[in-house]
């Protein structure tokens, strides 16, 4: 059946099983090989990973409570709380986020949908890629110069932000670009034969399918600007403040630079503090990661 | 029926006149406070890393009485505060040493006029590991030729009956107001060893010299007193660092650590005229909280007739 018109019909023992299993006995022995080297990576990651997680709720776990959450920093540490850096880093979130959106995708859009494909071009692409990795502390001093004292916003929560959002940028534009270019061409080809304009299908078939990839993009970007220190010690944010942001030209502190303060201090009793709000800042995290994930995964249904 | 009602009017009545009573309470007592009247406003500081527990645990304290007027403490460190302070953007800038030269230029170039505040002793403590039960005490000279020669390789080298154990130095980082210190108060500006580990972060140090057997390293006597168990602290020149030894400065390293402030705040914001106040009438008591130690009462009392003078009243 196999060979229906070739003189294989009668050598029966064509396919020698013992011939071709030492033939390839050293290929299945690489490939097994392979396989468990690419499982101690994923465990030696996992391994980390718990280890970390485990360390950091056996100090912290007991710490975190509601008075943790509604304190403000003492010198005593079973009253300290984090109140101002928790409500410091959501201010933070919420400016971001639709900055990197608006900014970001737009540039790509642009980019990916208007630009001619020329040298400018990708000149410009080009430098976006290596702005992404540029050293956080050098956005701190961008921020320092351009936003604090060029602009004048002071060291507030609007400061910031331009300066995080400024940081996620270029992961937020490489990724939708990235997002905008899976979108099938058929699928703009249709929208425009339907008689849409360049912007209608855009807007209404080119980034809703783009969108997972998109918000991927933001969460990866957002996530990492959420957890830096240094650009926000950089642009001179407090490390204690008594009051909390009542607009975005409040001064503010956020959870990183909590976290790091707790950890520098001699006192034992503060390590753990550290580790608690190494807790409240993965739950920030996870949560906001779970609401970009639940919005991804709509799109993703949808197209 | 009627009994109701007039008992319910004089319960009201009752309940109105203890509100009003206790208001009127809170009132006196509010302006029969030490700073008056409720206060709004910022009050901005920055500067070290050493000297920030200290104002945390002020600005905790003052925020408790003045809850409108908003604090910020910063860690920009001594020299980051202080490039804050010289162009007027902070109101107070601490530090673990004394403003440079080049700093006070700039202060003076941009027209801003401050006054250097002390506010607590720190004791800069030289720790070994608790292994080692031969240094027991040690000399300025022989603790700058074991930082600066690297000939010196083993304790013996620094003291002949000493073992001959292999020494490992652990040190902050030259960043730090505390190695400017040691800088001055030990090595005279010859450069440190360069086999020497440096770290911003003291308790990478402690960390370093708890693990070591040969090891030694230096940091403030907070870092030391909440580690006793994992290190032990020298006599330095006879003398151990302890509470007492520091306050009265026979420790030979104990340092002083500062706020300076800025003479057109304090003068012109009743804010920053009270946290200074506040920040000066509790200094010793809420220093030693958090592992420093407090001044002599008549340091605090010659503070408190300069910032009078300067808030001029």
């Amino acid at each position: 059946m196999a060979f229906p018109n070739s003189e294989f019909k009668n050598t029966k023992n064509y396919i020698d099983r013992e011939t071709v299993s030492k033939r390839i006995k050293s290929r299945l022995q690489l490939n097994e090989v392979f396989k468990y080297i690419f499982l101690a990576g994923l465990v030696f990651a996992l391994l980390v990973l718990s280890t970390l997680i485990y360390d950091v709720v056996t100090k912290g776990g007991g710490w975190v409570n509601l008075d943790f959450l509604r304190n403000f920093p003492s010198r005593r540490a079973a009253q300290a709380g984090l109140y101002p850096a928790l409500i410091g880093t959501l201010w933070l979130m919420m400016l971001i986020v639709p900055m990197v959106f608006i900014v970001g995708v737009g540039a790509a859009i642009y980019l990916e949908e208007y630009a001619p494909k020329n040298r400018v071009t990708s000149f410009i692409e080009v430098n976006i890629s290596n702005l992404a990795g540029v050293p956080s502390i050098v956005f701190g001093l961008l921020g320092l110069t351009f936003f604090v004292r060029t602009a004048g916003f002071g060291n507030s929560v609007l400061t910031g932000a331009l300066t995080l959002g400024l940081m996620s940028l270029p992961i937020v534009i490489v990724a939708s670009q990235e997002a905008l270019r899976s979108v099938k061409m058929e699928l703009r080809h249709a929208s425009l034969a339907l008689g849409a304009s360049k912007w209608q299908t855009t807007f209404n078939v080119v980034l809703p399918s783009a969108l997972p990839g998109i918000i991927t993009g933001i969460i990866l970007a957002v996530s990492r600007a959420i957890g830096e220190t240094a650009p926000l010690i950089m642009i001179g944010a407090a490390t204690f403040i008594s009051t909390t942001p009542n607009n975005v030209f409040s001064d503010f502190t956020a959870l990183p630079i909590q976290i790091y303060n707790w950890t520098s201090r001699p006192q034992a009793e503060f390590q753990n503090l550290a580790a608690a709000g190494i807790i409240v800042l993965m739950t920030v995290l996870i949560t906001m990661n779970s609401a970009a994930i639940y919005i991804r995964n709509k799109y993703t249904n949808r197209h | 029926m009627s009994w109701m009602k007039k008992s319910a009017l004089l319960a009201s009545i009752t309940s109105v006149a203890i509100v009003g009573a206790a208001c009127g309470n809170n009132n006196e007592e509010g302006n029969g406070g030490a700073e008056g009247e409720s206060l709004s406003g910022k009050v901005v500081m920055d500067g070290s890393s050493t000297v920030f527990p200290i104002m945390e645990a002020v600005a905790e304290e003052f925020s408790a009485e003045q809850s409108d007027v908003e604090v910020t403490v910063g860690v920009s460190g001594t020299g980051g505060g202080f490039k804050r302070f010289v162009t007027g953007e902070t109101d107070f800038s601490n530090a673990s040493r004394e403003i440079k030269e080049e700093e006070a230029a700039e202060a003076e170039a941009n027209g801003v006029e401050y006054t250097q505040l002390s506010v607590a002793l720190d004791g800069l403590s030289l720790v070994v590991n608790p292994e080692n039960d031969w240094a027991q005490d040690i000399t300025i000279d022989e603790l700058n030729k074991m930082w600066t020669d690297t000939n010196v390789k083993t304790w013996k080298d620094v003291r002949s009956d000493w073992p001959d154990e292999e020494i490992t130095f652990f040190a902050p980082g030259k960043d730090s107001g505390t190695f400017d210190f040691f800088n001055e108060a030990v090595l005279d500006d010859t450069d440190i060893r360069q086999d020497a580990q440096l770290s911003e972060d003291d308790n990478v140090l402690v960390t370093g010299v708890a693990g070591t057997k040969g090891a030694i390293g230096f940091f403030g006597y907070a870092y030391y007193v909440e580690n006793q168990d994992t290190l032990r602290a020298m006599a330095v020149e006879g003398v151990e660092p302890n509470q007492e030894t520091i306050n009265d400065l026979s420790y030979p390293l104990s340092r002083e650590i500062y706020t300076y402030v800025n003479n057109a705040s304090l003068n012109d914001k009743p804010q920053v005229a009270a946290f200074a106040r506040f920040l000066n009438e509790n200094a010793a008591e809420l220093s030693e909280e958090v592992g420093y130690v407090g001044m002599e009462q008549a340091r605090y009392d010659e503070n408190a007739d300069i910032i009078d003078e300067l808030a001029g009243e």
